[in-house]
């Protein structure tokens, strides 16, 4: 056993991990943080990805079933679940997957949105080929990326218009008076503009 | 007819299910965590076909850790056998299907022995120390080979690897001629084999399943498609009454077909969990799911096709070889078999003949993909049609349109017997031409072409239709399927107003949730935030027969719709006796029950409820209820239709094929969520694009699967897609009170023929008419050189 500490989503968790422990179980099976899930077994789907602070202390995108829990020694981890921002803000990212019905069973979500925030990091301002260039690494089986595509893009725009970047929104009054983890959902107009229109 | 307003049904909400998927607050039956729970692995069959005669789990019991490790000859005489609820004839051979191997092992990934531990880790780790030694015993893979004299057999006890073989023919059936007479005479022949490659549906969730063995009860959660089925037939293989079953399907990470089974899994686990008397857990590695659960497709397609020299088709012959498997599945030997009334797709054929037969081989069992015989189906027709169209000289949209149903046709009877309810062929094909540039790039095409390019410019068509809601109860009866059809729904009223739903359909991704509140706020003219819909546990949906074939709104959608028709009818004296007035003089109209001719004298829904509730004052006679249930058999099939047009660049040089643009015209009759069904058209033609360029499940000579990773089946990324053009037509279903018909296949149906169209008839010139499936690069580019593919 090796003792490691690492901060997910703000809150620091000292334990003992097996030295074959991958990154992925620990946060699942030790630190229930079971937001983030297992879609393969030879890091082709992506699901789950998380971002992790590098030496420099910058986040980024990696999937937690190519990184050893020893290697989270002293990193900080930001999963699906501390993405929000307080009071349960949705990111940007999150709220332009809801908008454009960029998920349908939803298994490969939380890990296309933690890769779509890293691209989005790198690149504020993609092009759709760079987004699909970008999330080559996670794989849907339902959706056939489109709306994923348009969502990234939406948020991309929000994001800029916001001057964040890809950092989480900060919290507005409306969010706060949020109570439940599933808070901060868009309330729903009659947004036609959301309906596709097909390209003449 | 309830008169409501209109103001959920049609509009694009975001859905409800979203909340939980992006937070990461979803409960995966992998997520399920119980005090006491333990860890099960499985180890699977290293090799296709062999006699066991050694095993020994004793070494694993003896490590830190594990609590109980068997095989199934510990087990055979407790733990069933897996179900086939399709025997398709009489006579079909139907070999036992035992979840844990017993003496021999008929394909690679079969379960052999289970360790159960404290961790999962701990379970995996023990495998190691199981012992089994295998007798090789020969592999039966090909086809036509399995079906010859003195073949290798996959079940020697059978005597033979037919299955079975199942015979439509018109004109037997009555329902048209005999296409032989129409084959001999014809001024045209065209005869082709086209092969449908095994295809794995690959959801993204893996497999997962919890036991929970509480006195006699047993809780069941699972990964599946079929909460309600799987309880039956857990209750009936294990012998244990369904009062003591309870199954539920929490979120479940995307089906495709591959969670419509019964599972060997399952049953293990059901199995250990009744031995120890402890919670297990299985969930599978993707690894272990594509090489043992249920693959897709795999069939050898036959087809001949008579027409007059003007396109006129005049007789179609079919004859499938159709890959079961090493074993029959819950549908296995049905699934070609929904194709058989479909070749005939939307065209008038006089005489049509259709035989398949079931082959058994050492892989891994088939059963039901995406679409489920349909794709296969419209495949080979519409390949075919193409191929006709350079036959007679003519433009592949006009060849379509010479023999299609036209609008003024419907309700047609077709020669597999089948009537269609609705359609308007030539409207979504004029659409699909419009959006695509039809006329332009067609000309482009030809300057290519003149000009010697190497990289050429392919157009494809495929129109087609299919069959979905299934099913007519008595139609499935008729086929020998062994469940009915029907749907249920209930609408609970509670005394605040709001409103809980219960659907015995099973979503997995669909967004029932969703397009069912928006139905009920219209129908009982409530909020769409005060509906809550219940699914995917038996203990709150008892009855259903959960979530395949399209039939999810297209049957449950008309049980739901009825279900809200009584529950005003139920109010409607309520709030007759609170207005002082007679219930004939009331009407219903956004939640509002008002006197006719005095708008401003109103009791609403919520008041009756809360009527009920209290029961202190109610006419003489009423039960104190809203609640309603119904329960739907349909009368028919929808039969959703549409022209899908995909333009191709081919580089003759490298096989490069890139998807220029695509257009998917579908008409699904009225729509509940446009959102939604934008989303399951998109992901549809993915997974029928897939099948054309990029999937294949492929087994070496000694059966093993070569592409048993996601490294090797290689499901596109989004690098690998481009946008495509979606619009609809709408021509609603005569049967269902709004007009819907289903939509979770028809991409996947439509696409596969519309992108192999296009490579094909980009490369006419160099006198290719067939490419197989999937057009890879290599494959593209030996056609391109003359080599064949």
């Amino acid at each position: 056993m090796t003792r490691i500490s690492v901060t997910v989503d703000g809150v620091r968790y000292d334990d003992d991990v097996e030295p074959r422990t991958l990154l992925v179980h620990h946060l699942r099976e030790q630190l229930g943080k079971v937001g983030t899930v297992v879609g393969c077994d030879t890091s082709n789907c992506g699901a789950c990805t998380v971002l992790m602070s590098d030496p420099d202390g910058r986040l980024v995108g990696v999937k937690s079933c190519s990184v050893l829990a020893v290697q989270a020694d002293g990193r900080e981890i930001t999963t699906i679940e501390g993405l929000a921002g307080p009071g349960n803000t949705l990111h940007p990212v999150q709220r332009a997957f809801h908008e454009r019905h960029a998920l349908q069973c939803g298994f490969c979500t939380p890990g296309m949105i933690m890769a779509a925030v890293d691209l989005l990091s790198e690149n504020p301002d993609p092009t759709d080929d760079e987004i699909r260039e970008g999330l080559e690494g996670n794989l849907c089986r339902c959706t056939g990326y489109q709306n994923i595509v348009r969502a990234v893009r939406d948020a991309a725009a929000a994001a800029r218009e916001a001057g964040t970047s890809a950092e989480p929104e900060p919290p507005t009054v409306e969010a706060v008076d949020a109570a439940t983890p599933d808070g901060g959902l868009p309330s729903e107009g009659t947004p036609d503009e959301a309906v596709p229109q097909p390209v003449p | 007819m309830t008169v409501t307003e209109e103001r959920e049904v049609g509009s694009p909400r975001r859905r409800k299910e979203d909340a939980r998927l992006i937070t990461g607050r979803t409960m995966w039956t992998e997520n399920v965590v119980l005090p006491g729970m333990l860890h099960l692995a499985i180890l699977r069959s290293p090799v296709a076909h062999a006699r066991i005669t050694h095993v020994d789990t004793s070494a694993a019991r003896e490590l830190s850790g594990v609590v109980d490790a068997f095989s199934g000859r510990d087990v055979a005489d407790i733990q069933g056998g897996l179900p086939c609820a399709w025997p398709v004839t009489e006579d079909m051979v139907h070999p036992d299907h035992p979840p844990l191997a017993v003496d021999e092992v008929r394909h690679v990934g079969e379960p052999v022995a289970v360790v159960v531990a404290r961790s999962r880790a701990a379970a995996l780790d023990a495998l190691a120390a199981v012992e089994v030694d295998y007798e090789a015993l020969p592999v039966v893979l090909d086809l036509e080979a399995a079906l010859a004299d003195g073949a290798d057999l996959v079940h020697a006890d059978k005597g033979t690897n037919r299955s079975y073989t199942w015979v439509f023919d018109s004109g037997e059936a009555g329902t048209g001629e005999a296409v032989d007479a129409a084959l001999d005479g014809a001024e045209v022949v065209i005869k082709r084999r086209y092969r449908q490659q095994r295809l794995i549906p690959a959801f993204m969730e893996p497999r997962s399943v919890v036991v929970d063995p509480t006195g006699d009860q047993y809780t069941i959660w699972s990964a599946t498609q079929i909460p309600h089925i799987l309880r039956f037939l857990v209750s009936a293989i294990t012998g244990t009454p369904e009062h003591k079953v309870r199954v539920v399907a929490p979120d479940v990470g995307g089906g495709f077909g591959g969670k419509l089974q019964v599972t060997p899994e399952e049953l293990i686990a059901f199995v250990a969990a009744k031995r120890l008397g402890k919670p297990v857990k299985y969930t599978e590695s993707r690894s272990d799911s594509l090489v043992s659960a249920h693959h897709g497709r795999d069939m050898i397609q036959d087809i001949e096709l008579a027409a007059r020299r003007d396109g006129t088709i005049t007789g179609l012959r079919v004859k499938l070889l159709a890959n079961m498997g090493a074993y029959l599945g819950l549908v296995t030997p049905g699934v070609p078999i929904l194709g058989a009334f479909m070749y005939n797709a939307i065209y008038k054929i006089p005489a049509y003949r259709f035989e398949c037969t079931g082959v058994f081989t050492n892989t891994t069992f088939t059963d039901a993909y995406r679409g489920a015989g349909r794709p296969e189906a419209t495949y080979a027709i519409e390949r075919i049609m193409d191929e006709l169209a350079v036959e007679v000289g003519l433009d592949p949209v006009e060849v379509r349109r010479r023999n299609w149903i036209n609008a003024d046709e419907f309700p047609y009877t077709t020669v597999a017997g089948l009537t269609y309810d609705s359609g308007d062929y030539e409207a979504a094909t004029t659409r699909a031409l419009e959006l695509l540039g039809y006329d332009e790039l067609r000309r482009e095409q030809a300057q290519r072409r003149d000009s010697g390019d190497t990289v050429q410019l392919g157009i494809g068509v495929s129109t087609y239709t299919e069959m979905c809601g299934l099913a007519p109860s008595r139609v499935l009866g008729s086929l020998r399927y062994g469940a009915g059809g029907w749907e249920t729904a209930s609408i609970r009223m509670l005394p605040t107003g709001k409103v809980e739903v219960v659907t015995g359909t099973s979503p997995h991704g669909q967004g029932h949730e969703t397009a069912w509140s928006q139905i009920v706020a219209d129908q009982l003219g409530v909020a769409f935030d005060d509906v809550e819909v219940l699914h995917g546990d038996t203990r709150t949906s008892y009855k259903g027969l959960d979530t395949y074939g399209s039939r999810s709104l297209a049957v449950g959608g008309i049980a739901l719709y009825n279900a809200c028709q009584k529950v005003v009818d139920k109010a409607k004296p309520i709030a007759a006796h609170m207005l002082e007035c007679d219930p004939a003089d009331l009407e219903f109209t956004g939640g509002q029950f008002r006197v006719r001719g005095n708008p401003d004298n109103g009791k609403s829904l919520a008041d009756c409820a809360l009527a009920v509730f209290a029961a202190h004052d109610l006419p003489d006679g009423v039960e104190p209820t809203l609640d309603a249930d119904a329960v739907y058999d349909p009368v028919n099939f929808s039969f959703p239709h549409g022209t899908h047009l995909c333009a191709a660049e081919v580089d003759t040089q490298t096989g490069r094929v890139a998807i220029r643009k695509y257009v998917a015209v579908d008409d699904i009759g009225r729509v509940i969520n446009p959102l939604i069904v934008e989303g399951q058209v998109h992901g549809g033609v993915a997974q029928g694009v897939a099948q054309a360029l990029f999937e294949d499940a492929v087994y070496d000579a000694d059966g093993n699967l070569l592409s048993g990773t996601f490294v090797d089946y290689t499901l596109p990324s989004p690098a690998d897609l481009v946008d495509i053009v979606t619009d609809r037509t709408e021509s609603p279903a005569p049967d269902h009170p709004l007009g819907t018909k289903g939509v979770g296949e028809a991409g996947t149906i439509a696409s596969t023929p519309a992108v192999v169209n296009a490579i094909v008839d980009a490369l006419r010139p160099y006198g290719v008419n067939d490419i197989q499936m999937p057009c890879t690069p290599e494959r593209v580019w030996r056609a391109a050189q003359g080599g064949g593919a």
